[in-house]
Order: C-alpha cells, then sequence, then structure tokens
C-alpha cells in the first residue's frame, strides 16, 4: 500500500525514499498481530471503530525501534505531518498527541489521490470562472444568467410536489427483448411473414377508402358525438332517459336502433333485441337451430378450458349426431371435416361447421329477415324519442340517477346448447 | 471455435439481408394497388360543423397518475388504474366510487372491464394480469377473491377481455401478447414476433372474431391470428414507439398513436398505411386513441396535455381540447359513443361530450 502525500510536480514519488520507508512503518503498524491495538474510540456520541489512541502510536514505536519516548513522540509527529495518520479531532492540526487522542490509519494515498485530487482543481477552477465573470460581468448580464440557472434547476431538480416534465414511464427499454430477438430466428420469421405476405391478394386504395365513405356516412345518424342524440346526451343534460330507452332488453326498441339491424348480419345479432326478433323469424321459417348451433360454438369458443370437451360433446349430441333432436344442414365435405376432428375435441373444431352456418343466415335467412312483414313492421312501430327540452335554469342540476351495478344483477339466462326450442332471450 | 462464429455470423447478416430485400419487395407490391389518397376521396363529403365539447364530468379519488380505464358495458361504469397501485371502478355518471382494490405492486398500467360486467381485469409492473370478482357484500374483500391469471417476464402493458369473462388477452414489455383462459390461468396461445415491448392490443371487431392487433416500441403494429399464433399483417411506417392501437368500427382498418407525434390509419384490404394525422403544431407522442361510434373522429390523447379530434375522412384536425393538467395517458369512447373518457397523469379522469 503505498501512502503518502502527492509529490511536487517534477519528483515522481518512487524516488522518495524516505516516503517508502514511511510507508513501511505505517504497514507494521497496521499488523493485525504485532501492530498498533486498534479499537473503537468514541469521539463525543459518535463511535469510530479501527481508531487507536496517540499514546498507543507512541508506545509501540517505542517499542518496536527500542527508541525513548521523546524519539517516539517526535517519529509519530513526522507521520502524522505526513498524513499517514490523521487525527479525529481537531483535524486541522497534524499534531500527535500521546494521550487518548484517538487517530485513524490514512488510506491508500493513490486510491483517495484518485479520489479527492481532481476535485481540487475543480474547485480552484470554478472560483477563477466565478471570479472573472463576477469582474467582467455588468448587472444586467448577471440577472440573465442568475435566472438561466435558476430555470435549470428548477426544470432538472423540481421541488418536492411539483410535478417534473421530464418524468417517464418505467422501463421502456427495447434492449432487453430486441437483443434475445435479434438472431436468426427472428430474421427467418421476418423472411417467412414476408413470402406469405407477398402471395396475399390485396384490394385496390379506391375501393378501400370509398368503404370509409359509405360506412361514416351510413352510420353518423347513429353517432351521439358526431349528430347528438335523442332525447337528450345524458352526460350533457344530466338525464339517463336516452340509457333507459336503449336498455339491453327494452320491450319498444328505437327507430335508429332497427334500422341499424339492417346495417350487417353482425349489428343485428349484436343487440340481444335484434337477435331476439331474428330468432322468431327462422322459428317460423324452422330453420331456428342454424342460430341456436351458431350461439353454442360461440359458447365453445370464448369458454372455460376445462368446459371444452363437456361443450363440444353437448353441441354434438344436440346438432351434429345422426337423428340429433336440432340437427344442423351442413355441407357433406365441412361436415366429414368437423366429424374428424372431433376425434379430439379443441375449442376450435367446430370453426368449419360454424362458419358454415354463420355465413348461410348472413346470404340467405338475414336478406329475407330484412324483408319480411315482421321487420317492416318493427320498423313502423318504432318511434323516435322527443328531444327533451332545454331546461329553463340552466343552473339548476338534475339530480343524477344512480343505477345497479352488473355485478348485483343476477347473470341473464344463456341459450345453452341443450337450451330449448327459437324463442329464447338470446342475451350473452 | 472461431470458424463456427464466422459461420454464424455471416449465416445472419445474410438472413437479415434477405429479410430487407423482401421487405422492399413488400412495399413495392402494397404501392402498386395505390391509386388515390382518402383526403382525395373524402373532398366530396360535408365537412363537420363546429365542434363544442366539454368536461362533463371530472372524476377524482386517485392519489397518483392515472394510467389506464376501460368502460363497462353499461355505458357509465368505468374501471381505471394508477401508479400507486390503486384501482377504482366509479359509475362516473354520479361520480360516485363504487369499489377500489390496492395492488400489490405500483404502475398498474393496464385494467378492463369484463363483458359481464362483474370481475375486472389489472396488472403492471408485477408482471401479472389478476382477475377480481367484484362483490359488494361488505364482508368480503375483494383481493381475497383475486385470480392470478396471466404471467409474463416483464411488466404488462395491456389487457382485455375477449368475447367473454373467460378468456384474457395480455400484452407485456416481454415482447409477447398471450391469450389465457381464466380459470385455470393455462396459457392457450402465445404470440411472439415484435423485437421489442409491445405496448398495446386491441380485439378486432370482426364477424368471425378470430384477429387482434397489437403495437409495440419496435415502431411495428402487428395483426395476429388467435387460433394459430401467427402474424397476418404487420405495419412498420412509424417512427417511434406505438402506445396505442385501435380498430375503426367496421373493422377493415385500425389507428395507431405513437410518440412520433402522429396518428396513422392502416387498411387491412388495401394492406397499407392510408392515412396520417399530423400538424407542426404537434410535438408531443399521442398516448391512446379511440374512434367515435361511426368511425368519424378519431380522439387522441398526448403528452402535452391536450387531446387532439380528429377528421377520419379528410385528416384535418376539428378541434383541441384542453383540460388535464399532466399528460393524457389513456382514452376510451363509451360503448354507446355518448361520450369518451380520459384519464391523465394529473391524477383525474375526465368525461368529455
Amino acid at each position: 500500500m503505498a501512502a503518502g502525500p502527492a509529490p511536487p510536480p517534477g519528483r515522481p514519488r518512487a524516488q522518495m525514499p524516505h516516503l517508502r520507508k514511511m510507508e513501511r512503518v505505517v504497514v507494521s503498524m497496521q499488523d493485525p498481530d504485532q501492530g498498533v491495538k486498534m479499537r473503537s474510540q468514541r469521539l463525543l456520541v459518535t463511535v469510530i471503530p479501527h481508531a487507536v489512541t496517540g499514546g498507543d502510536v507512541v508506545q509501540w514505536l517505542t517499542q518496536k525501534f527500542c527508541i525513548s519516548e521523546e524519539e517516539a513522540r517526535h517519529l509519530g509527529a513526522v507521520l502524522v505531518q505526513h498524513g499517514y495518520i490523521y487525527p479525529l479531532r481537531d483535524p486541522r492540526s497534524l499534531v500527535l498527541r500521546p494521550d487518548e487522542t484517538p487517530y485513524r490509519f490514512q488510506e491508500c494515498y493513490d486510491r483517495l489521490h484518485t479520489k479527492i485530487n481532481h476535485a481540487w482543481d475543480l474547485v480552484l477552477m470554478q472560483a477563477r470562472e466565478q471570479l472573472r465573470a463576477a469582474k467582467q460581468r455588468r448587472k444586467g448580464d448577471r440577472l440573465v444568467i442568475a435566472c438561466q440557472e435558476q430555470t435549470y434547476w428548477l426544470v432538472n431538480r423540481p421541488p418536492p410536489g411539483a410535478p417534473s416534465v421530464l418524468e417517464q414511464s418505467p422501463g421502456r427499454g427495447s434492449c432487453a427483448a430486441s437483443r434475445v430477438h435479434m438472431r436468426g430466428d427472428f430474421y427467418k420469421q421476418e423472411i417467412e411473414y414476408c413470402r406469405r405476405a407477398l402471395g396475399r391478394t390485396r384490394v385496390k386504395s379506391s375501393v378501400c377508402l370509398e368503404a370509409y365513405l359509405s360506412f361514416c356516412g351510413q352510420r353518423g345518424p347513429h353517432d351521439p358525438l358526431v349528430s347528438g342524440c335523442l332525447p337528450s346526451n345524458p352526460w350533457i343534460s344530466d338525464d339517463d332517459a336516452y340509457w333507459v330507452m336503449n336498455a339491453p332488453t327494452v320491450v319498444a326498441p328505437t327507430k335508429l336502433r332497427v334500422e341499424r339491424w339492417g346495417f350487417s348480419f353482425r349489428e343485428l345479432l349484436e343487440d340481444p333485441v335484434g337477435r331476439a326478433h331474428f330468432m322468431d323469424f327462422l322459428g317460423k321459417e324452422f330453420s331456428g337451430e342454424n342460430l341456436s348451433f351458431w350461439e353454442a360454438c360461440e359458447e365453445l369458443r370464448y369458454g372455460a378450458q376445462a368446459q371444452v370437451p363437456t361443450l363440444v360433446d353437448a353441441v354434438y349430441q344436440q346438432f351434429l349426431a345422426p337423428g340429433a333432436a336440432r340437427w344442423v344442414n351442413i355441407d357433406s365435405r365441412t361436415m366429414e371435416r368437423t366429424l374428424e376432428g372431433l376425434r379430439q375435441p379443441h375449442r376450435y373444431v367446430l370453426d368449419d361447421a360454424q362458419l358454415h352456418i354463420y355465413m348461410l343466415m348472413k346470404k340467405d335467412s338475414y336478406p329475407r329477415f330484412l324483408k319480411s312483414d315482421m321487420y317492416k313492421g318493427l320498423l313502423a312501430e318504432a318511434g323516435i324519442p322527443l328531444e327533451t327540452k332545454k331546461r329553463v335554469f340552466p343552473f339548476s342540476r338534475r339530480p343524477r340517477h344512480s343505477s345497479p351495478s352488473p355485478a348485483l344483477l343476477p347473470t341473464p339466462v344463456e341459450p345453452t346448447a341443450a337450451g330449448g326450442p327459437g324463442g329464447g332471450d338470446g342475451v350473452a | 471455435m472461431a470458424t463456427e462464429a464466422l459461420h454464424e455470423n455471416e449465416t445472419l447478416a445474410s438472413l437479415k439481408s434477405e429479410a430487407e430485400s423482401l421487405k422492399g419487395k413488400l412495399e413495392e407490391e402494397r404501392a402498386k394497388l395505390h391509386d388515390v389518397e382518402l383526403h382525395q376521396v373524402a373532398e366530396r363529403v360535408e365537412a363537420l360543423g363546429q365542434f363544442v365539447m366539454k368536461t362533463r364530468r371530472t372524476l377524482k379519488g386517485h392519489g397518483n397518475k392515472v394510467l389506464c380505464m376501460d368502460w363497462c358495458k353499461d355505458k357509465r361504469r368505468i374501471v381505471s388504474s394508477s401508479q400507486d397501485g390503486k384501482v377504482i371502478v366509479w359509475d362516473s355518471f354520479t361520480t360516485n366510487k363504487e369499489h377500489a382494490v390496492t395492488m400489490p405492486c405500483t404502475w398498474v398500467m393496464a385494467c378492463a372491464n369484463a363483458p359481464s360486467g362483474c370481475a375486472i381485469a389489472c396488472g403492471g409492473l408485477d408482471n401479472k394480469c389478476s382477475v377480481y370478482p367484484l362483490t359488494f357484500d361488505k364482508n368480503e374483500n375483494m383481493a381475497a377473491k383475486k385470480k392470478s391469471v396471466a404471467m409474463h417476464t416483464n411488466y404488462l402493458s395491456a389487457c382485455s377481455f375477449t368475447n367473454s369473462d373467460m378468456q384474457i388477452l395480455t400484452a407485456s414489455g416481454d415482447g409477447t401478447c398471450a391469450l389465457w383462459d381464466v380459470e385455470s390461468g393455462q396459457l392457450l396461445q402465445s404470440f411472439h414476433g415484435h423485437g421489442a415491448d409491445v405496448l398495446c392490443l386491441d380485439l378486432a371487431p370482426s364477424e368471425t372474431g378470430n384477429t387482434f392487433v397489437s403495437g409495440g416500441c419496435d415502431k411495428k403494429a402487428m395483426v395476429w391470428d388467435m387460433r394459430s399464433g401467427q402474424c397476418v399483417q404487420a405495419f412498420e411506417t412509424h417512427e417511434s414507439d406505438i402506445n396505442s392501437v385501435r380498430y375503426y368500427p367496421s373493422g377493415d382498418a385500425f389507428a395507431s398513436g405513437s410518440d412520433d407525434a402522429t396518428c396513422r390509419l392502416y387498411d387491412l384490404r388495401a394492406d397499407r398505411e392510408v392515412a396520417i394525422y399530423s400538424k407542426e403544431s404537434i410535438i408531443f407522442g399521442a398516448s391512446s386513441v379511440d374512434f367515435s361510434l361511426s368511425g368519424r373522429l378519431l380522439f387522441a390523447g398526448y403528452n402535452d396535455y391536450t387531446i387532439n379530434v380528429w377528421d377520419v375522412l379528410k385528416g384535418s384536425r376539428v378541434s383541441i381540447l384542453f383540460g388535464h393538467e399532466n399528460r393524457v395517458s389513456t382514452l376510451r369512447v363509451s360503448p354507446d359513443g355518448t361520450a369518451f373518457c380520459s384519464g391523465s397523469w394529473d391524477h383525474t379522469l375526465r368525461v368529455w361530450a
């Protein structure tokens, strides 16, 4: 360990033998067996471990070098002056007191030098800069600089409680994942994807974009934020009449709602009231089992994993087995493939059959439903709510009614695969 | 050993260049059918009138940044999650708080309502997605009935129930998405392909209900087949992290919001980006986007505390909404389109109409 003060420039440390010698002495002083007794010293209230007393140092030197106490005190003082031992009390005066005064051995000076020395240069540099700048600048500039600095600190170190504009979400590291992925597998996957994508059919932009225009045009009047809604928007009027009139299961759906059933087959099925009427219609045509089959397949696809074998079996028994009570008419190829797949049932095993029946309903039953007297009647019956009159005193707030949480309501009866014939409420 | 490593490097390099050249060819193919721009087609559409949208409700109660929210199918209740680990269920019409759960982790970045309205899912820095059944029984502790469903190896960024209470789709900072069976916690399907954290996802409103889109820190938006786990389409035109993706109501397109301060519209049939929603004065990233019911309006929340309303067809900015006092982190239109709700780092949620 090379302790010792930094030599003045021009004389490298290695050429100062007295320092090396002093170092050797200090090293032996710290020997665990033969060295100076180390103990925890008390400094006011603080307890400092690994400290020695001045008196112990002098005694050790006396014994080790077989010298007089006076000489030992002198040698010890030299060690302290050069900083190899530093006092814990009154560190400004590097003096060895041969009593209970606590001291400690200096850390390796090289390490210390690296740690601390440059700070001196920095301190000097800062002080010189500040002095120069202060002398040169006019008051106006000084003010500007002070404000500049203050702003910098406000942005980079906002006071506690104030939001920091520099704050970020935690860990958006793309590093970890990408390091793993930028390997052969990742590129192989990309290549495979590109090859597949190159082969796909695309639609001309003009066709796709026209589709948006017609979609937005058709739905515009049904969009409360674009066209408003009748009787009023509950958030604006504080009146929940709009929600009451448009509840999921309501006896008299509004005109807009019945119109929406004509927009797409999906729209009709997603509305519980629409679906129920469609089920009635199918019942009249003796094809209600199609919709029931579709519903059962949905239940399978989105059901719990543990239920899969049971549900598949139930659907098979009800709809697909020869002589089944509600047999559905699927083309022979799809039926063959489905039956084959049923040997190892999984949640997607009925996808082909379900799609076939869905398309059948969509292309055949649905258009006829829209042309039917039943639908036309519903459309004619459906009313348009009157707009709520604007309040005379706009500042008086209507009481906002609370509504029961869905978590409180009993679960509605779901049409199961083993459910009865059509006419169920069809709520999913 | 050295020769093996060299061989591997060469293979890697050649794979990379092959991938790059194929991507180039793909772009050429996509460009061939691009015969018109959206704003050109939209010239004959009537311009929207003046928009007056205001904050109609302010929900105060979170003690720290609001990170995520989701509507309930009853059109008025919402669930929101925050940095301090709290997840709250509100009746936002009356502004009453109905349930509150404290998660064992901070930064709950994802939360979702179950289709039945009887449960919520949430997760974040705990790398998990947990499901809590909602109960009004005062004697029951909601945290006691908690079910841990998803397990990722990094933070959970997004979660969503599929068509039922029994399946959850998750996105994570570990670069993957996954489909889980809620009851058993079983992993049903995982989706690999993103090169970095996945930040968002949205389920397609299609008839056959089989796909979803995800966006990530690798600037890619990817469309996945839920059944096979394969990526069916990918789009890479953003210049920074994609924070939010949302399907256009018809299911034929989706919008994305990114840290590059733009929102973009990607058409799935044309297989390309068809619109960019940006302005020179908008510098901060878009954190979340959603469409109005007809798809005519796109609402986007930004990191500069504002919400911009875009005309999807014409590509112009219709309105800018001020009110939040810190970045907008989440934004969703209500299920019946009567309002939208925004959550912010200023600890509040606002419902606008």
